[in-house]
């Protein structure tokens, strides 16, 4: 409903403000893409393939617009939401990305997913000056507005992030042993050197074990087995839910208490914390920046609320511990308000104009006081977050909210 | 009955006989596919034109999987390793040591001629789900071995290796994809005509006594060995080209870009396209790049299983693949002459 | 030394998840003669039937029955339906038609329960097993679950009437025939016990790695190299081989030093083609003498 009053508002204020200033605001200005009835949004997702999981964030932001286009559109536009498959696959990315461009002739391609998929895609879509609006992952390459000026990331980078909890531990625990257990593709590595960046100097003494473990085991107990064998105090876990679940499980397992510290990607509780019981997540530390929909301290949030009757009503029977419903809820919704700030102008060096100036936006899913700003010369949207101890079934965030922005080399 | 009834009737046999006659098109045929596929680009648009470069591009390696399997009997689910090899020499060449984009091609052909070669050595010994599983394991494990740190100041490690997209020489004005095509084009046609003529030579009759009875050809005084290794290198060699034709299309190398799911799709390719049939091999590239994005067009939750329904389809209808289809054309036409 | 035992103790305790799949793999072979991609898949479908059937509120050992039997009835029905309509198509034509179950299978488990991870009850506890906590009660009940599975396949195929007959469908099916060996349903009937099988395999391995979609991918590469190490034509090989292989895998993470780490998986599979080149029928298997 709220949404519903605001867009009306947001409409008007536009109207008022075409009546008032005259002929320059009156004009509309299209690019490809765009019309007096619709939008068109390009975006590509593993809906197949080994990282299918995350397939549910197309769908959940599909379904946004979907919302979206019942109560109106945007300033009076529908959004055509175009996605594709890319099966995580980078050609196939390339070969999407191209049909979104120059066969269904999108307005931007938001929202494209995996840092493979999308480095293979960002000198096209720059060279072509097409917007590559928040895309979905969590490397720092993405805040370059000087050399990919079409480029925007939206979620907190996944190197400010092992920044936080680099100097979380340089502060309270400065003489521990540290182990890493990271995925060994571009997502672990960034969290690898994040970390690193974030001891500096005391790095190297620091750090006793680094073990990698490739996506394609089965089951990692035999390097926790290898980790517990040096013994240290800390162990941060770089890792998949999946396999950050099987972590926290063995460990307790084994018997072994040291320090753990999950991304957030894995913090989720009902679909990490759960299934590796609760009993042996006790004291497990993350950071977050998105509320998490399965921790009870939110039941009566007021804005998650509207995200449960938005979950009730255009996707039916979709599991709700699923964290990428909450990430697509909040990328779409992003969208949704640079478009609406766009008004009339729907260039595409409009949007980009907009997306680099949004000021202390919060969506629906955003821990209180963490909030969206970009500028001309930042283009990490989200670099907040909030350090949180497991306790109990929930999350207890501690702290103030860190801004943890890495510039990119 | 004639010989190609004779195909199609055939039981039970792991790779069946394929007189070599039957493994190419007529030369009418494909006079009038190469004029198409020089003039469509004219009149289409650079995405088109960019998926018909990628149609040649995976046509060659199933072409290259298809010297194995059809001519030589052997069977390979790890052509992705040969690919991604081919893909890296001519990235890595491409952007860190500023070799011409042409020029890394043969360069990567010969190493991956090299590379195919000696694994062909071990592969020797083994024969059938065994050969199957040895090449599954390259496959797999050739991802994590382009992560691989020492590597990672050539190939970029995780992150993988931006390619630049070469422009048309000679100030040429065509777009840089059009361009591309016909350069891959001219690289497929080499190839391929290079491919039928190694079929008709000695070694590709070796190549077939081998695939229709080793013990037999061994006999006979055909050197097995030397032709089984001599298959695989130069399957993996052609593989290897068409990976570095690849890098420069899709403008991006990665470790990810080459899993084991790429080696399933070029051998879905060569099913679907017909074994033994170099022609077929276009046909099964057709197929892995187009019945995705149809499954997807159907349903995006289910696009998995949409694309394994149209698989089954197709192999319920046409076992022997597109080759299939070529025949009962070629009886037909047969039957309209004589009538 | 610690660390070595440590590494060897979690090396069976892997390997277990890796014998019991190859238990089903070479299941499969003895009936079809060739490897089923989807078996993984199947299993994993297995697995979230019994999973869905608790969360209704069956008890774990009537999931357990149930699922048992849906899986053999399901094996059966899919060869009947999907392979049999192939079975004079060439060998490699049904191979791309286990590629086609496999996308089948994995896209409607995605659908259906989603790609979240589910937790699985074990029946055997967590508690670590005999004071060590290395093993724990469920990985030794799974080991002890193989072994019983392994001396009954072994008895039902030496010794039944069934067991033959499936034997020599496979090996010589027109010879069998001759002798009044229903072959094709020998095949079916085949399907039906490596479904089954590989549906043990799925619920036992599910407590370890967590129930979801893609449980099974990475298992059945392993249990495939396993089956292959210790012999396909050997059940007793392929569990052999499961256990050799996760404690290998372990050893050599754990010991080569630089590469070892990150490349344990290629330098097992390594080794496993250097014993084929050396045996080329596996450890255990029995070498087939070819006719011209």
């Amino acid at each position: 409903m709220l949404l519903s009053q605001k867009l009306r508002i947001a409409a008007l204020a536009t109207a008022v403000m075409t009546f008032t200033s005259g002929a320059a605001l009156a004009q509309k200005k299209y690019d490809t893409g765009a019309s007096d009835t619709e939008i068109k949004i390009g975006n590509i997702m593993p809906y197949s393939g080994p990282a299918s999981a995350y397939g549910i964030i197309g769908k959940t932001e599909e379904a946004y617009f979907k919302m979206i286009n019942d109560r109106g559109g945007i300033n009076g536009r529908k959004i055509n939401f175009v996605t594709y498959d890319d099966g995580y696959s980078p050609p196939k990315a390339v070969e999407q990305v191209r049909k979104l461009v120059e066969s269904d002739e999108v307005l931007v391609v938001f929202n494209p997913l995996g840092t493979p998929s999308n480095t293979a895609i960002q000198k096209y879509l720059n060279a072509k000056k097409i917007p590559q609006l928040f895309v979905a992952t969590g490397a720092t390459k993405w805040n370059d507005p000087k050399n990919f000026p079409w480029t925007i990331g939206w979620q907190p980078s996944y190197q400010s992030e092992a920044h936080i909890y680099a100097k979380y531990l340089l502060k309270e625990k400065p003489d521990a042993k540290v182990a890493i257990l990271y995925q060994n593709d571009d997502f672990g590595k960034d969290y690898l050197k994040g970390t690193k960046d974030g001891f500096g100097a005391k790095a190297a003494s620091m750090i006793t074990v680094e073990e990698s473990y490739e996506i394609s085991e089965p089951s990692i107990d035999s390097h926790i087995v290898k980790i517990k064998a040096a013994n240290p105090d800390v162990l941060l876990i770089y890792t998949t839910p999946k396999f950050g679940a099987q972590t926290i499980k063995k460990t307790a397992e084994l018997g072994w208490k040291p320090l753990q510290i999950i991304t957030n990607v894995s913090a989720s509780v009902g679909s990490v914390m759960k299934p590796a019981g609760f009993d042996n997540a006790q004291g497990v530390l993350s950071a977050a920046y998105a509320k998490d929909a399965t921790d009870p301290q939110w039941a009566n949030d007021v804005s998650l609320k509207k995200w449960n009757e938005f979950v009730d009503k255009y996707l039916p029977g979709a599991d709700k511990t699923d964290g990428g419903l909450i990430y697509g809820y909040g990328a779409a919704q992003t969208l949704a308000k640079v478009l609406e700030m766009c008004g009339d102008d729907l260039t595409r060096a409009n949007v980009m104009k907009q997306a680099a100036s949004l000021k202390d936006f919060i969506p629906d899913t955003l821990l209180p006081g963490v909030k969206i700003n970009t500028g001309p010369t930042d283009f990490a949207p989200i670099s907040q977050l909030q350090m949180q101890r497991f306790k109990g079934e929930k999350w207890e965030l501690f702290g103030e909210t860190i801004s943890g922005d890495v510039a990119p080399e | 009955m004639s010989a190609a009834e004779e195909v199609v009737a055939e039981g039970h046999e792991a790779v069946e006989a394929v007189p070599k006659r039957a493994m190419t098109l007529g030369t009418g045929t494909s006079l009038v596919v190469v004029v198409l596929l020089l003039i469509v680009p004219l009149f289409t648009k650079n995405f088109i034109i960019f998926q018909m470069t990628m149609l040649l591009i995976y046509g060659l390696a199933v072409l290259a999987l298809n010297i194995l399997t059809g001519g030589s009997g052997q069977f390979s689910l790890g052509q992705s390793a040969f690919y991604a090899i081919g893909a890296y020499i001519s990235a890595v060449l491409m952007e860190q040591f500023n070799v011409n984009y042409a020029l890394t091609l043969p360069i990567s052909g010969v190493l991956c001629f090299g590379v195919g070669f000696l694994f062909g050595k071990p592969a020797l010994r083994l024969s059938g789900v065994y050969l199957a599983l040895a090449t599954f394991a390259l496959a797999t494990a050739m991802p994590q071995l382009l992560k691989l740190n020492f590597l990672e100041q050539w190939t970029g490690g995780v992150q993988g290796l931006v390619v630049t997209k070469p422009d048309a020489p000679f100030g040429l004005k065509m777009s840089q994809d059009m361009w591309l095509y016909y350069f891959t084009l001219a690289v497929t046609l080499a190839i391929y005509i290079f491919s039928v003529n190694l079929l008709r030579s000695r070694s590709g009759r070796a190549f077939m006594a081998i695939r229709d009875n080793e013990i037999a050809a061994s006999a006979m005084g055909v050197d097995v060995a030397l032709y089984k290794t001599l298959a695989f290198g130069i399957s993996a060699g052609i593989t290897g080209v068409a990976g570095g034709l690849g890098a420069i299309a899709v403008q991006f190398v990665a470790p990810d870009s080459y899993t084991i799911t790429l080696a399933i799709s070029l051998f879905l390719g060569m099913v679907v396209g017909g074994v033994g049939w170099l022609p077929g091999s276009f046909v099964g590239a057709a197929f892995i790049i187009f019945v995705p994005n149809i499954a997807e067009s159907i349903s995006k939750g289910l696009s998995g299983a949409v694309f394994g329904v149209l698989l089954f389809l197709v192999i319920f209808l046409v076992p022997h693949g597109a080759r299939q289809i070529a025949i009962v054309g070629q009886q037909l036409i047969g039957k309209l002459r004589k009538t | 030394m610690e660390l070595f035992t440590n590494q060897i103790l979690a090396g069976i305790a892997t390997g277990a998840i890796y014998a019991c799949m190859a238990l089903a793999v070479v299941m499969i072979y003895q009936a079809i003669d060739h490897l089923n991609f989807a078996q993984g898949e199947m299993a994993m479908f297995a697995t979230f039937i019994s999973w869905q059937l608790m969360q209704w509120g069956v008890p774990y050992w009537g999931a357990f029955v149930i699922t048992l039997v849906l899986s053999f009835l399901g094996g059966i029905a899919i060869e009947r339906i999907l392979f049999k309509p192939l079975a004079k198509a060439p060998i490699l034509t049904n191979v791309a038609g286990f590629i086609a179950l496999f996308a089948i299978i994995n896209s409607c488990a995605g659908l259906i329960w989603d790609f979240t991870i589910k937790q699985y009850p074990t029946p055997f506890g967590s508690a670590p097993f005999l004071g060590s906590q290395l093993i724990s009660t469920h990985q030794a009940g799974m080991i002890g679950v193989t072994l019983l599975l392994l001396i009954g396949l072994f008895f039902f195929f030496q010794y039944t009437r069934i067991g033959l007959a499936m034997r020599a469908a496979a090996a010589l099916p027109e010879s069998a025939r001759l002798v009044g060996i229903n072959t094709s349903w020998m095949i079916a009937l085949g399907w039906g016990m490596a479904s089954a099988i590989g549906a043990i395999a799925g619920m036992l391995i599910a407590p370890v790695v967590f129930l979801e979609p893609n449980m099974m991918g990475g298992v059945l590469i392993y249990g495939f190299a396993a089956a292959v190490l210790g012999g396909l034509t050997s059940p007793f090989g392929a569990v052999i081989g499961g256990f050799l292989m996760g404690i290998f895998e372990n050893l050599a993470g754990t010991y080569i030093p630089g590469v070892g780490n990150e490349l344990k998986l290629p330098i097992a599979l390594a080794l496993i083609i250097s014993v084929l080149v050396v045996k080329p029928a596996g450890l255990f298997g029995r070498h087939i003498v070819k006719r011209v």
